[in-house]
């Protein structure tokens, strides 16, 4: 357990070294500098901007001091939106972010099983085609499309919603529509496929053949093995959702940290670019860490012993 | 199953926190003006800020010395009144005593002479990017110009700006500069409450802004909205008739567009916004009441490479420039009301006594003629010894719009010439760099006024000027412009920038000029008195909503 974890804690910080290495380096060599605009900031203020960064420097001492400062967990400033730390910027954008992700999460599996679940019980029933009509939808419509199309007819024609914002309970409909809609989609197919296979396993029969109630077998016995595959993919989901609203977080003008990271790529406001990266890395890691946590907790079965080395 | 319901019970709760931290819904109705940002202000420090977003914040936080009304013209500020001396060099402010910060603090004539210092101190961090609107003053640049320089003064009493008293200000300037006081109401020149001197993060929170201005800072959610409030030490306050400005940083056009027909906006589009311009002609006739197009006292133009083959040839650039249609181009492509530009300095800007265009019209300095330009195009090919018309690449950047202008050039070029342009975008920084350090053939520019003048364009092309992306040096243009600085005559001013003009356009072509930039943006009927100037700088201090 000890070794295990260990492990695991040693993986995570070389692999954000590694990451912080070519982020760095790849950053730098794109053209162009935080101070770069239509109209010319007059040498000599560029280069005490320049200095007042720490851009005059050469990159390898750049690159040490930056690493130097991460060790004690200082992101830096800002350099395009002055006297604000990076770390503030990401913890205030990453809680629209990560409301946002938490509802579609929890909506999208909800959902999900349910539907799942319930063109499973109704296998080959109209019900299951109306369930994987959905699906398939929700597959193939790309989030910007589905963010637009709510956008314009629940927003502007109809009106029952804001167009942009979150400032109330209900403008997070929309968004949370748009994220939610391609994990709904796959997580059914995923609980229906399994439960199928389930359903027809020997145990659920025993089950059937005891007097037990439908409703009892389907949520006691069929769906405990049947929500294994889901469980795995909630792990990559939540990074996923959390990582990448980008244009959903732009088309309803949600302050996330999304729009952050891509602003702060053509501002070449390099300490941001920095932050943000390296934040996105640990979610990911964190991410996969709980999925091998939910994963025993599920199915007591997977032992951390066993899976030691299985992923990095 | 009394797990179950646990869980239930759980996850309801979760909700309910997660809901609990949302916030309240923000209303539009009366006496509140909602517009968009689209992006978070990087600085509300007069000092440090130099973007459009930042500038509409300001306008409402703070007043400078003077303003400006509906027409351009300046009007008293904090300063009621002004002599000028006979030499034009120094200007007396006279302040109003009843001139307040918003904690009720007096604003005086040390605070301006403490902001305009602050913006000049060599030592200032992060150092102000637009320092050299200060330049007039004497000794400023000298003063702020502190590496390399031999002439530089460290003592920053020999600045030529001085507090006589409490509500007196001197300020002395290096040339006589006719348009100092369109200048005074610019944003770098704003006055700065002293407490900046404890907290250099001071403009980075609702908190610690302590402004002049008719409107205070309630509240700042960085990236996601800021909220003004009147301020009720505001000398004017009985003018100020909004209870509130809401804004909203909403980066997508679209959105923005449905924000404002869902009445979620007040005001959409030009000067921190976007109206996308395949809607313009929609909306010209469903919204004609909303819809407002003015002129912004911009350029939008190609820069030719002058130090690089083939457009080192005269005649080659004057065959390209005369070659294209530029009202087919504002007709059908950008649609947004620009204007066909044939000069550089835009109609926009005032010159002596009437504006500089209506005394110098730009048809004289180009004219568009097809078979000319077949003719000197031939001509100028031989000149360089070329069989055909080489491989050229036009460089754009992303962004609305520039695409389509550059395929609508490239089309003309190749039916009325028979020549093959190449088209690439860039990124914009990637695009900035390329172009200062003159890695290109043609490519886009624009330009924007400063200040009410045509020197605002006409000296960035000296020899010396950081602006100068063509490798263009011209001994007599340099001199013009000198000249010019050192004028205290607006006539014989004005005439020097037409000759200097000439210069750059009618005898180098060493610009292509395309179109005279609009502003397009929407009001809603129920708001009043919004103001906008020469540039399309909004002032909504004044404006009312029912």
């Amino acid at each position: 357990m000890v070794r295990y974890w260990g492990g695991k804690l040693v993986s995570v910080i070389i692999s954000l070294f590694v990451l912080a290495t070519a982020t760095f380096f790849l950053m730098k060599a794109i053209p162009g500098d935080p101070f770069t605009s239509e109209k010319a900031v007059p040498p000599e203020v560029k280069a005490k901007l320049m200095a007042f960064y720490g851009l005059d420097k050469p990159i390898w001492e750049q690159y040490l001091i930056y690493l130097k400062k991460l060790i004690h967990l200082d992101l830096g400033t800002s350099m395009k939106s002055q006297y604000q730390t990076v770390s503030s910027i990401i913890t205030d954008s990453f809680g629209y972010s990560l409301r946002l992700g938490i509802f579609a999460i929890i909506v999208s599996v909800i959902v999900g099983v349910g539907l799942g679940v319930v063109a499973a019980m109704y296998h080959r029933k109209a019900i299951d085609g109306i369930a994987m009509v959905i699906a398939v939808l929700g597959v193939s419509i790309p989030n910007f499309v589905l963010a637009s199309m709510t956008q314009y007819l629940f927003g502007y024609k109809l009106q029952w919603f804001q167009v942009a914002g979150l400032n109330g309970p209900f403008d997070y409909v929309l968004p949370v529509l748009a994220l939610a809609a391609l994990p709904i989609a796959y997580i059914a197919r995923l609980t229906r496929s399994t439960m199928l296979e389930v359903l027809n396993a020997e145990y659920i029969k025993t089950a059937k053949a005891k007097g037990l109630k439908r409703s009892v077998t389907i949520v006691r016995h069929a769906l405990r093995n049947g929500i294994l595959p889901v469980v795995t993919y909630v792990g990559p989901m939540t990074a996923n959702i959390l990582t990448g609203s980008v244009v959903v977080e732009r088309i309803f003008g949600i302050p996330g940290l999304g729009k952050y990271f891509v602003d702060s790529v053509s501002n070449r406001d390099y300490t941001l670019i920095m932050g943000i990266t390296l934040f996105y890395a640990v979610i990911l890691m964190l991410a996969r860490l709980l999925t091998d946590l939910l994963y025993g907790l599920v199915d007591p079965r997977i032992g951390l012993r066993s899976r030691k080395g299985a992923s990095s | 199953m009394r797990k179950t319901w646990l869980s239930i019970l759980a996850l309801l709760l979760v909700t309910g926190v997660l809901l609990a931290g949302c916030g309240t819904k923000n209303a539009s109705g009366p006496g509140i003006f909602n517009m968009n940002l689209s992006s978070d202000p990087p600085s509300l420090d007069p000092a440090l800020a130099q973007d459009s977003v930042s500038f509409v914040v300001l306008t409402g936080l703070y007043e400078g010395l003077t303003r400006k009304d509906a027409e351009g013209n300046t009007i008293p500020g904090v300063a009621e009144k002004w002599d000028i001396s006979g030499d034009k060099k120094t200007y007396t402010f006279h302040l109003r005593h009843d001139a307040k910060w918003s904690n009720g603090d007096p604003v005086t004539a040390h605070d301006f002479e403490y902001a305009w210092k602050r913006v000049l101190d060599p030592n200032l961090n992060p150092a102000s990017p637009y320092a050299y609107q200060l330049y007039y003053i004497k000794n400023a640049q000298n003063y702020n110009m502190a590496a390399d320089n031999p002439d530089h003064i460290s003592d920053p009493n020999q600045v030529g700006v001085k507090a006589l008293d409490d509500y007196t200000l001197q300020v002395e300037l290096e040339n006589p500069t006719p348009y100092f006081l369109s200048i005074t109401s610019f944003w770098t020149l704003f006055p700065v409450h002293q407490s900046a001197k404890s907290n250099p993060a001071w403009a980075s929170k609702a908190e610690t802004m302590i402004t002049n201005g008719a409107f205070k800072m309630a509240s700042w959610k960085h990236g996601n909205a800021i909220d003004l409030v009147p301020n009720e030490n505001y000398y004017a306050k009985g003018e100020v008739k909004l209870k509130k400005v809401h804004f909203y940083m909403v980066n997508n056009a679209s959105t923005e567009m449905m924000m404002f027909h869902t009445g979620q906006l007040s005001f959409a589009g030009f000067p921190t916004g976007e109206i996308p311009a395949e809607q313009i002609g929609k909306l010209k006739e469903i919204n004609k009441d909303e819809l407002h197009i003015q002129p912004t006292a911009g350029t939008y133009y190609y820069a030719f490479n002058l130090t690089k083959q083939p457009f080192d040839n005269l005649n080659i650039r004057k065959a390209l420039t005369m070659a294209i249609d530029r009202q087919l181009i504002v007709d059908k492509v950008t649609k947004g009301g620009q204007v066909p530009a044939y000069g550089f300095v835009p109609p926009s800007i005032q010159g002596d006594g009437q504006m500089f265009r209506e005394q110098y019209p730009d048809t004289g300095l180009l004219s568009e003629d097809i078979a000319q330009a077949k003719q000197l195009l031939a001509q100028g090919l031989k000149e360089e010894g070329l069989a055909s018309f080489p491989p050229v690449t036009l460089t754009i950047n992303d962004g609305a719009g520039h695409k389509q202008v550059a395929e609508a050039l490239a089309d003309m070029w190749r039916k009325n010439l028979g020549i093959e342009v190449q088209i690439q975008t860039q990124e914009w920084k990637v695009f900035l760099q390329n172009r200062t350090s003159l890695n290109y053939d043609i490519a886009r520019a624009g330009w924007s006024a400063d200040y009410n003048d045509p020197m605002t364009f006409i000296d960035m092309y000296t020899s010396t000027s950081g602006n100068n992306d063509l490798g263009f040096k011209n001994p007599q243009y340099d001199a013009l412009v000198k000249q010019a600085y050192a004028s205290s005559d607006q006539q014989q001013r004005m005439q020097l920038m037409d000759q200097a003009e000439q210069i750059l356009v009618k005898d180098n072509m060493a610009i292509l000029p395309v179109y005279y930039y609009s502003g397009v943006y929407m009001v809603q009927q129920n708001v009043q008195g919004l103001e906008m100037d020469y540039q399309g700088q909004i002032d909504f201090t004044r404006a009312s909503v029912q």
